[in-house]
C-alpha cells in the first residue's frame, strides 16, 4: 500500500511539473529580468501615472558599477512612471509624511515603524490579488509581530546590526557593543545617526530590552550614549559608506547588507556581529494612507517580487532576502556569508524592535536630541563668554549714541 | 510720485499676506500651543534645554563673522582701489564660486578635510599630521568663512568704492601711519558696508544646518539643525520646532536691529 | 621702498586669498576625472563619472525641475513684483514704510525660517482642503516649491525696481502726457524703458536665487526633487565622483557665461570710449 502512494506521489509530481513550468511563462525585459507573464503588467500604461517611491538610500539596484537598473526596468515594462526618491531613517520619512510635506505611493519603513504607522492609520491595506509574488515570500516571514496578517505590508529586506572595522586601523578588533565604549577608539567611532539603532547600542550594553518600557529606562540609555560621545568621530547614516570605505574611521556600526558592500569595496574592512546580539530588522514595502495609486502601487510592490528582481536587489544592496526562491539563485559567496545570513546560533539572540508607547517615543526623541545637542563640558562657561559679548556690544552701543548725542549739543 | 494707479500693489498686498504674514502667525501659533491647540509655554520653556546648542550656533557664528570681517576687509579695499574695469573682472572672480551650489562647494571641503584627504597628504608629506579636522567645530567654521565671504566683501567694497582716494592720501600726508588710517579713517567711513556684511553672513551662518550637518559629523548641533530634525528629522515635533523658529527669529531681530542702529547713526553723520 | 613693500604684501594676499576661494573647486575638477572613488589619491585619467551622470535619470530630471521652477517663478516674481512697485511708489508714505518692512521680512529672515513657516501654512491648507471637497487636497510638489520660490523672490524685484522707480524723472513722464500719449502709452514707451534694466536684473537675480535654492526649497519641495535637493540626497549616501563631474560642468557653464557677458561689456564700453573720442 505505501508503494502505492508513493507511485501515485510520483506521479503527481511528474504530472504537476511540466504544468508549472508551463504556467511560469514569463516576459523578458531585460536581459537580465524576466517576470511572470500571468500578470497584467501593462494596463496603466499610457495613462501618464506617476507613481511616488520612497525608500532608503542605497536599497535598490540603480544601474551603476554594471548592475540592472530596476525602477527603469519597471518603467520600461509597465509604462508607469516612477519618481524614485529616498530618506535616511525612520524616523525623518515619518516626520515628512506625517506633517504632510509630501504623499507618496510606495514607501519601505522598518518593522516598528510599520506597526506605529499601522496604529496611526497611516497605511492603507494592501489588496493581494494585485500582489501574487506575495506567495514567494518564506514562510517564517509573513504574518510578523508587526503586522500580524500582513495587512499592510510585504517584507522587502532584511539585515542586522552590528560593528565593521578596519582591520588595519585598529590593534584589537571590538567584539561586542561595549567595545564602542573603550577609550582606544577615540575619534575613531562612527555611530548610526538615528534615536532606535543608536538607543538599541546602548540597551545591548546594559543588558536590557532595545524596546524601552519607561521614560527612565529611556535616561538611562541615553545617558550611556551621552557617556560615548567624546569618543565618537561623528554621527552618520548613509555617509558611513564614503568614511569606512575611504578609511577614515576605525569602528562603524550599521547594518549587514551595507557592511557587504563596504567590505566588497575596501577588503581591509571586516564585519563583526556582537556578543550580546543584534538586531533584526525588517524592511517593508507598504502604501501610505494618503496614495491616490493604490494598484499601481501594489504592481510595483509585486515586481519587486519577482525573482530576478529580487536577485538584482539582493546582489547589489547585499541585504537579506525574504524570498527563498531568490537565496536559491544568489551567486555563491553572497549565499552563503555569514553577515547577510547569519548562523543559527548568531541568529538565536538577534531581537527585533517593537512600535514604542507614545510617551516612550516621545521621550526618546527628547533624549535623542537632547543628547545630540549635549557638550562634553564647556556649555555653561560658553554661555557665560556669549553674554559678556552681548553685554559688551550693548554697552558700546549706548556709548556711541550717548557720544552721538553729546556732539550734536555743539 | 503719484502717477500710477495703487491697485496695482493689491495683488502684491493679498499674496504677502498669504505667503510672509500667515506663515508666520502659523509659526507662532504653533510655538505657543501643544499638540492638541491648546495654549502652553511649554515649548518655548523646553527651549532652555538646548541652550548649549543655541550657544555654541551664536558662538561658532560669530566667530565666522569676524574671521570674515578680517579676511574681507583688506580684500574689499583692494578692489575699490583697482581700475574700473580690473575692479569688474576681480568682482567677478570674488562671485564666481558663489554661483555654484553651497551644497557642492562644503561637500569639496568634506573630501578636503578628510583624514585621508588631501590637505593630510600635503602636510605629511612634510612630516606633519594627520590631523583630524573634519567633524570639528573648527571645520564647521571654516565651511561658514568659505561660504559666506563673499557676502562680506560685496557691501565693503561698495562703501569703500565711495571713499575717495584722496581722503585716504589726505590722511597718510598729515602724518597718519597705516594703522592709523585704517582704524581712523577706512574703518568710520565703511560702517554702512560692515554692518550689512556682519548681518548678510552672521544671519545664514547662525541658520545654517546643511554646513554643521557635513563638515561638523552631527555632533556639532546648530540651532538649524534643531529646527530641521523637529520638522523632517529625527525628533517629529512642530510645536517644538516652531518654538525654536521662533526664538532664532528674535535673535536674529536682535542682531539687525543692533547693526541697523548703527548704520543709521552713521548714515546721519555722514549727511 | 615701503611702498614696494606694501604693494608686494597687497599682492601675495589678493593672491593667497583667490587660492582659498578656488582650492575647493580646483579639488572637484581634479578629482572628477578621477579613476577610483577614493578622496586622495589620483589613481587614472576618466571621463567615466561624465558619461554616467548624464546617464542618471534622476539628476537629469531635477535639473529640468530647477529650471523649470526657476524660469516660471521669476517670470511670475518679476511681474508681481514689478506691479507692486509701481503701486508702491504712489502710495502715502506711511503705507509704504509698512509694505517696505514687511516686503523685508523674507529677505532679513533666516532662510530655514521662511522653509518651514511656509511648509506649514501649505499643511494647513492640506488638512482644511481634506475637508472641503471642492479644494485640490495634495499640492505638496511642483505647486508649493513655485510659490516659494515666488515668495522668496518678489522681495528682490520689489527692492530692484522701486529705487530705480525713485531715481526716474517724473517730468519725463509729464512731458510725455502733456505731448499727448495717455497714460497707458506713456508707461510703456517712457517709464517702462527706464526701468526695464532694473527689471531685468531682478529677473536675472530671482533665476539664480532659484536655481541655487536649498533651504526652502527642502521643506516644500514635497515628493519633487531639484537640483539642488538631489545634490543633497547625493552627498548622503555613498560616494560617487558623478558629483564633482557635476560641479565641473557647472563651474564651466558660469564661468562661460560671465565671460561672455562681460567680454560684451567691455567691448561695448569700449565701443562707447570711442563713440565719445
Amino acid at each position: 500500500m505505501k508503494r502505492f502512494y508513493a507511485f501515485l506521489l510520483a506521479l503527481v509530481i511528474t504530472l504537476a511539473f511540466p504544468l508549472g513550468a508551463a504556467a511560469q511563462e514569463t516576459i523578458e525585459v531585460t536581459e537580465d529580468i524576466q517576470v511572470s507573464a500571468d500578470y497584467d503588467w501593462t494596463r496603466f500604461s499610457g495613462k501618464g501615472i506617476t507613481l511616488n517611491v520612497y525608500n532608503w538610500g542605497e536599497y535598490i539596484s540603480n544601474g551603476s558599477d554594471d548592475s540592472v537598473d530596476i525602477v527603469a526596468a519597471f518603467e520600461r515594462l509597465t509604462g508607469i512612471q516612477v519618481n524614485y526618491t529616498t530618506f535616511d531613517s525612520n524616523e525623518s520619512m515619518y516626520a515628512k509624511l506625517k506633517s504632510g510635506a509630501a504623499s507618496y505611493d510606495v514607501i519601505i519603513p522598518s518593522d516598528y515603524m510599520v506597526a506605529k504607522m499601522i496604529d496611526e492609520e497611516m497605511l492603507l491595506p494592501l489588496d493581494y490579488s494585485n500582489i501574487p509574488n506575495f506567495e514567494r515570500i518564506s514562510e517564517e516571514y509573513r504574518n510578523p509581530d508587526y503586522d500580524p496578517e500582513n495587512a499592510y505590508s510585504v517584507p522587502y529586506m532584511l539585515c542586522t546590526t552590528g560593528i565593521i572595522y578596519n582591520t588595519t586601523m585598529v590593534d584589537q578588533a571590538p567584539t561586542c557593543w561595549a567595545d564602542l565604549w573603550d577609550e582606544q577608539y577615540k575619534g575613531n567611532i562612527l555611530m548610526f545617526n538615528n534615536s532606535r539603532d543608536a538607543y538599541a547600542i546602548a540597551a545591548f550594553k546594559l543588558n536590557r530590552s532595545i524596546n524601552p518600557a519607561s521614560t527612565q529606562e529611556v535616561d538611562e540609555g541615553v545617558e550611556e550614549l551621552k557617556l560615548q560621545k567624546p569618543l565618537v568621530q561623528a554621527y552618520v547614516m548613509d555617509e558611513i559608506f564614503d568614511k569606512m570605505i575611504g578609511g577614515e574611521a576605525a569602528i562603524g556600526v550599521y547594518y549587514s547588507g551595507d557592511a557587504i558592500t563596504m567590505i566588497d569595496d575596501n577588503p581591509d574592512l571586516a564585519w563583526v556581529s556582537p556578543e550580546e546580539g543584534s538586531v533584526l530588522s525588517v524592511d517593508c514595502m507598504c502604501i501610505p494612507a494618503t496614495s491616490q495609486q493604490q494598484e499601481a502601487a501594489e504592481m510595483f510592490i509585486n515586481f519587486m517580487c519577482e525573482v530576478d528582481v529580487g536577485i538584482a536587489n539582493a546582489e547589489y544592496i547585499g541585504y537579506t532576502t525574504p524570498m527563498n526562491d531568490v537565496w536559491e539563485l544568489l551567486d555563491e559567496e553572497l549565499k552563503y556569508s555569514e553577515i547577510a545570513y547569519p548562523s543559527e546560533e548568531i541568529a538565536a539572540k538577534e531581537q527585533v524592535f517593537t512600535a514604542l508607547s507614545e510617551e516612550v517615543n516621545n521621550e526618546l526623541d527628547l533624549k535623542w536630541s537632547e543628547m545630540k545637542s549635549y557638550n562634553e563640558g564647556g556649555s555653561g562657561y560658553l554661555f557665560l563668554l556669549l553674554l559678556l559679548a552681548m553685554l559688551a556690544l550693548a554697552c558700546f552701543n549706548i556709548w556711541r549714541k550717548i557720544r552721538r548725542r553729546t556732539r550734536n549739543k555743539y | 510720485m503719484k502717477i500710477y494707479d495703487k491697485k496695482l500693489a493689491y495683488p502684491y498686498f493679498v499674496w504677502m499676506i498669504l505667503f510672509t504674514v500667515i506663515p508666520l502667525l502659523i509659526v507662532i501659533y504653533y510655538a505657543l500651543t501643544d499638540g492638541d491647540g491648546n495654549f502652553t509655554l511649554q515649548n518655548l520653556l523646553s527651549i532652555s534645554g538646548y541652550g548649549s546648542v543655541f550657544a555654541r550656533s551664536l558662538l561658532l557664528a560669530l566667530i565666522a563673522t569676524v574671521i570674515c570681517l578680517v579676511l574681507a576687509f583688506p580684500v574689499g579695499y583692494f578692489l575699490s582701489r583697482l581700475r574700473v574695469n580690473k575692479q569688474h573682472i576681480m568682482l567677478m572672480l570674488v562671485m564666481l564660486p558663489m554661483w555654484m551650489n553651497f551644497l557642492l562647494r562644503t561637500y569639496a571641503w568634506m573630501g578636503m578635510l578628510s583624514v585621508n584627504g588631501p590637505i593630510n597628504a600635503i602636510l605629511g608629506f612634510f612630516g606633519l599630521g594627520p590631523y583630524t579636522m573634519l567633524n570639528t567645530s573648527g571645520a564647521v567654521v571654516l565651511g561658514m568663512v568659505y561660504n559666506y565671504v563673499p557676502y562680506m566683501i560685496l557691501p565693503l567694497y561698495t562703501s569703500m568704492t565711495k571713499i575717495d582716494q584722496s581722503i585716504v592720501e589726505a590722511a597718510q600726508d598729515l602724518g597718519a601711519n597705516t594703522t592709523k588710517t585704517v582704524l581712523r579713517v577706512l574703518i568710520p567711513m565703511s560702517v554702512p558696508g560692515i554692518c550689512t556684511g556682519i548681518t548678510m553672513v552672521f544671519v545664514p551662518a547662525v541658520s545654517t544646518f546643511v554646513i554643521s550637518r557635513m563638515l561638523g559629523g552631527g555632533s556639532n548641533l546648530l540651532i538649524g539643525d534643531l529646527i530641521e530634525m523637529q520638522f523632517l528629522g529625527n525628533s517629529y515635533n512642530l510645536n517644538t520646532g516652531s518654538a525654536m523658529s521662533l526664538v532664532l527669529m528674535i535673535i536674529v531681530l536682535l542682531c539687525m536691529s543692533f547693526t541697523s542702529s548703527f548704520d543709521e547713526d552713521e548714515m546721519e553723520g555722514v549727511s | 621702498m615701503k611702498t614696494k613693500h606694501l604693494r608686494l604684501l597687497r599682492r601675495a594676499y589678493i593672491i593667497l586669498f583667490f587660492a582659498f576661494m578656488y582650492l575647493p573647486i580646483a579639488y572637484m575638477i581634479v578629482f572628477s576625472f578621477n579613476q577610483s572613488k577614493g578622496y586622495s589619491l589620483f589613481t587614472g585619467f576618466t571621463l567615466k563619472w561624465y558619461a554616467s551622470l548624464f546617464s542618471n535619470a534622476s539628476i537629469l530630471r531635477a535639473l529640468w525641475v530647477s529650471l523649470e521652477v526657476a524660469l516660471i517663478s521669476a517670470v511670475i516674481a518679476t511681474v508681481l513684483g514689478t506691479a507692486a512697485a509701481l503701486g508702491i511708489a504712489s502710495m502715502g508714505r506711511k503705507s509704504q514704510l509698512l509694505i517696505t518692512n514687511i516686503t523685508y521680512i523674507p529677505v532679513v529672515n533666516p532662510e530655514i525660517i521662511t522653509g518651514i513657516s511656509l511648509m506649514l501654512l501649505f499643511v494647513a491648507y492640506q488638512k482644511f482642503a481634506v475637508g472641503a471637497s471642492w479644494l485640490p487636497d495634495t499640492i505638496m510638489g511642483l505647486p508649493t516649491l513655485l510659490i516659494a520660490h515666488i515668495a522668496f523672490n518678489v522681495p528682490y524685484v520689489i527692492f530692484n525696481v522701486s529705487p530705480k522707480l525713485r531715481q526716474m524723472d517724473i517730468h519725463l513722464y509729464e512731458a510725455a502726457l502733456d505731448l499727448g500719449c495717455d497714460p497707458k502709452q506713456a508707461f510703456f514707451k517712457v517709464i517702462l524703458p527706464e526701468i526695464s534694466p532694473a527689471i531685468l536684473s531682478a529677473f536675472l537675480i530671482c533665476l539664480t536665487y532659484s536655481i541655487d535654492d536649498f533651504m526652502i526649497s527642502y521643506f516644500n519641495c514635497g515628493t519633487v526633487e531639484t537640483l539642488p535637493i538631489a545634490i543633497y540626497s547625493m552627498t548622503r549616501k555613498k560616494v560617487s565622483p558623478e558629483i564633482y563631474a557635476l560641479s565641473t560642468i557647472m563651474f564651466i557653464v558660469i564661468l562661460s557665461i560671465i565671460l561672455i557677458s562681460n567680454t560684451a561689456e567691455s567691448r561695448r564700453y569700449h565701443r562707447n570710449q570711442h563713440v565719445k573720442d
